[in-house]
C-alpha cells in the first residue's frame, strides 16, 4: 500500500497537556481512514497537525515521502472539510470553489474548469450563484466538500462534518460522501466520535483515547478483535468480565472468572504470565442463555423485546452486569426477571484484554443516548 | 406607541409618550435651529435672531474667504487623523480580538484612557510635550492631537463590531492556499470593512468637531470650531449654518449606507 501520509512519533502538548502522544502510523492512498475517539482525545489536534494549523513539537509528518512538518497550510496539497464549514459568507458558492484554484493562481480557464466539475460530483448546479447564507445545512456541506476538492488534494482532511446536520440527513450524508470519495479516488481522512459513522464508511479506523491511538484496523478487526478495554468499550457495546489467567497456549487463554468458573477465550500475542490479571470481553450477539447446566451464573434483571433480539440485562453474583442480546431463533429458556440463568459463550467469541488501568470503560446506554441527544 | 403593560394604564401610556417626544425634542431642538438658521436673512452681522427666510446664504455659501479656510483646514486634518487613526486602530482591535496575548489587559486600559481624561487635561498636557520637544504648533500638532484619541474610538468601534467574527475563515483560506496577505484581502477585510467604515466615520466626525484640545495645539491655525468660536464676537453670518448643514446632510447619507451595508454584510461574517 502506498502511504500518502506519515505520521512519525509525532507528539503535541499544549503547555503540559499531552493533546497528541506518540502518534506513528501510515495512512494509505485512496483509503477512507477515521479518527475516532471522545472529545479531547487527540483526534482534532492530529488532523490540524495533518493541515498545517498547528505544528508538532516532535515526531514528523510526510506527505507523499515529502516532510512537511514545518510546512505552512497553505503550501501543503491537502484540504480541510471544517465543523461549521467557514464558507466565505460574502462570496456565491461558485466563487467559494474557485477560491483554492484561484490563490493557487491557476488560469481562469481552468479554474472555471474545475470549478464546473466540482459542481456537478457535488450537485451543485443550480445554486452557484446563491449565497451561503441561502443554502440548507447539507447543501453547504456539499459546498464545503467541493471547496477542499476543487485543489486535487493529496488528502481530504475532515473533521466531524456532519456533525451540525440532523440525523436522517447526516445518514444520508454518510452514503454521500462515501459514494464522492469513491468517485474522486481522493484519501479522506475523517474525524468523529461518532463510532457508527466511523464503521460505516471507514476503510480503516484509528480508535485515540487521551492523547494515545489505542487500536488501528478495519472496522470489523476493530470491533471483533479490540486490543483494549477501552476499543472494546468505545465500538459498540461489551461485557467486560474480570479474569484471572491460569494458561496459555496457541492463542488461547483458560481463565478463572469470579467464583471460579472456568472460560476459554481466544488471547492472540497475549504475553503475560498465568496468575496475572485480565479482563474477558464477550459481545452482547454472542452470548447465550440457558436455564441451568454450565456456564456463569447470573440474574435477569430485565429483559426487553426489541424485534429481532430481546436485550437482556443481567448481574453477575459479584455484582458485574452483562448485556446479553437472545435472538429468537434457537433454543431460549424461559425469561422471567429474578431468575438465575447461566452465561455461555464460545471460546472463539471471547476475548482477552488487558486489565483497563483506571476507569472503568463508558456506559454505553449512557454514551448512545448522548450521541442521539446531541444530534438534535 | 403606548403599549400595555401589565400595570400601565391609558394615562401612564400617554405620559410615557409624551416624557419620550420631550426628551427627542431635547436632543433635536438646537439641530433643527441650525438647520433653519441657514434660511434667515439676519438683520445685522449676526444671524441669531429670526428675521425672513432667504436662500441668500445657500447661493453663496463661501462669501468668507476665512470660514472657507478653516472648513479646508478642519477637513484636511479629519481627513489625515482618520486615514492615520483607521489603520491603527483596526490594526490593535484585530491584535485583540484575534489573539489571546498578555497585552491584551493593560491595552484595553489605556484604549479607554484618552475617553476618559478631560480634554483640557489632554490638551495642555500635549501642548507642553510639543512645546518641550520645540514642535511648531499647527497643522500637524493638531492632526497628531485628533490621532491620539480618534485611535482610542477607532478600536473600541471595530473591536465591538468583529467581536463573534468566525475565525476559521482564515485558516479555511490558507488551507486552500492563500498566504496570509492574500487571506487577509480576499477574507478578513471584506468582511470586517463595514465595521472599519463605521469607526472611520466616528473618527472624522469627533476630528471635525473637536474645539478644546484643538484650541490649545493649534497656534495660528483656525478649523471651523475654532472659526465659529471666535465669531461669535464680530460676526456670525448665516454661511456657517450653511456649511454645518451640509456636513449634516452629508454625514447623514454616509450614516444611512453605511448602516445598510453593515445589516448586510456583517450578519454574514458572524458564526451560525
Amino acid at each position: 500500500m502506498d502511504s500518502v501520509i506519515t505520521l512519525e512519533h509525532v507528539q503535541k502538548r499544549f503547555g503540559t497537556y499531552i493533546a497528541v502522544h506518540e502518534a506513528h502510523f501510515d495512512i494509505g492512498k485512496g483509503e477512507f481512514f477515521s479518527m475516532l475517539g471522545p472529545s479531547g482525545c487527540g483526534k482534532t489536534t492530529t488532523l490540524r497537525m495533518i493541515a498545517g494549523f498547528e505544528q508538532p513539537d516532535s515526531g514528523r509528518i510526510l506527505l507523499e515521502g515529502q516532510d512537511v512538518s514545518r510546512v505552512p497550510p497553505y503550501r501543503r496539497n491537502v484540504n480541510t472539510v471544517f465543523q461549521h464549514y467557514a464558507l466565505f459568507p460574502h462570496m456565491t458558492v461558485r466563487d467559494n470553489v474557485a477560491f483554492g484554484p484561484r490563490s493557487r493562481k491557476l488560469e481562469e480557464a481552468e479554474v472555471q474548469k474545475r470549478v464546473k466539475e466540482l459542481l456537478e460530483v457535488t450537485r451543485l448546479n443550480q445554486f452557484a450563484e446563491r449565497k451561503p447564507a441561502q443554502l440548507s445545512g447539507g447543501q453547504q456541506q456539499r459546498v464545503a466538500l467541493a471547496r477542499a476538492l476543487v485543489n486535487y488534494p493529496s488528502a481530504l482532511l475532515l473533521d466531524e462534518p456532519l456533525g451540525a446536520l440532523d440525523l436522517k440527513l447526516r445518514q444520508a450524508m454518510q452514503i454521500e460522501l462515501k459514494r464522492i470519495q469513491r468517485e474522486v479516488g481522493i484519501t479522506f481522512i475523517y474525524v468523529t466520535h461518532d463510532q457508527e459513522e466511523a464503521l460505516t464508511m471507514s476503510d480503516r479506523i484509528a480508535v485515540m483515547n487521551e492523547g494515545r491511538v489505542e487500536q488501528i484496523g478495519t472496522p470489523e478487526e476493530i470491533y471483533h478483535s479490540p486490543s483494549t478495554v477501552f476499543v472494546a468499550g468505545f465500538i459498540g457495546v461489551a461485557n467486560l468480565l474480570p479474569a484471572r489467567v491460569i494458561g496459555l497456549m496457541d492463542n488461547r487463554a483458560v481463565v478463572t472468572l469470579a467464583g471460579e468458573q472456568r472460560a476459554e477465550a481466544t488471547a492472540p500475542g497475549w504475553a503475560a504470565k498465568p496468575g496475572s490479571d485480565a479482563t474477558l470481553m464477550v459481545r452482547p450477539e454472542r452470548l447465550r442463555l440457558s436455564a441451568d447446566g454450565p456456564g456463569v451464573a447470573a440474574t435477569l434483571t430485565t429483559a426487553v423485546f426489541q424485534g429481532p433480539v430481546v436485550r437482556c440485562l443481567l448481574a453477575t453474583p459479584d455484582g458485574v452486569e452483562v448485556i446479553a442480546h437472545v435472538g429468537s431463533e434457537g433454543p431460549r429458556p424461559d425469561l422471567q426477571p429474578g431468575r438465575s440463568y447461566r452465561l455461555l459463550w464460545d471460546a472463539d467469541s471471547a476475548r482477552l484484554l488487558p486489565r483497563a488501568k483506571a476507569s472503568a470503560p463508558l456506559d454505553l446506554q449512557e454514551r448512545t443516548t448522548l450521541d442521539l441527544a446531541g444530534s438534535h | 406607541m403606548a403599549r400595555g403593560g401589565p400595570v400601565g394604564s391609558r394615562w401612564t401610556g400617554r405620559l410615557l409618550d409624551l416624557y419620550a417626544g420631550l426628551v427627542l425634542l431635547y436632543l433635536f431642538l438646537p439641530i433643527f435651529v441650525i438647520v433653519s438658521y441657514s434660511f434667515n436673512k439676519p438683520a445685522g452681522k449676526f444671524n441669531f435672531v429670526w428675521k425672513s427666510f432667504s436662500l441668500d446664504a445657500w447661493r453663496d455659501p463661501f462669501l468668507y474667504p476665512a470660514l472657507v479656510d478653516a472648513m479646508k483646514m478642519s477637513l484636511k486634518v479629519a481627513a489625515v487623523s482618520t486615514s492615520v487613526s483607521v489603520v491603527f486602530g483596526s490594526l490593535i482591535a484585530l491584535a485583540l480580538c484575534r489573539y489571546t496575548w498578555k497585552g491584551a489587559g493593560p491595552i484595553n486600559l489605556l484604549l479607554v484612557l484618552p475617553l476618559t481624561t478631560p480634554e483640557v487635561v489632554l490638551g495642555s498636557s500635549l501642548l507642553s510635550l510639543f512645546l518641550q520637544v520645540n514642535a511648531p504648533t499647527g497643522f500637524w500638532t493638531v492632526v497628531i492631537a485628533h490621532i491620539m484619541f480618534s485611535v482610542s474610538y477607532v478600536a473600541l468601534t471595530v473591536k465591538a463590531r468583529i467581536r463573534g467574527f468566525d475565525w476559521t475563515l482564515e485558516e479555511a483560506a490558507m488551507d486552500l492556499g492563500a498566504p496570509p496577505f492574500r487571506t487577509v484581502l480576499k477574507v478578513t477585510l471584506p468582511l470586517i470593512a463595514p465595521g472599519i467604515a463605521a469607526a472611520g466615520m466616528l473618527s472624522f466626525a469627533l476630528s471635525l468637531d473637536d474645539f478644546i484640545i484643538t484650541l490649545f495645539n493649534a497656534g495660528n491655525q483656525v478649523t471651523y470650531p475654532l472659526y465659529v468660536y471666535g465669531a461669535r464676537r464680530a460676526a456670525f453670518p448665516p454661511q456657517i449654518n450653511v456649511l454645518a448643514t451640509t456636513i449634516l446632510v452629508g454625514s447623514l447619507i454616509l450614516l444611512g449606507i453605511t448602516v445598510l451595508w453593515q445589516n448586510r454584510t456583517m450578519k454574514e461574517a458572524m458564526t451560525k
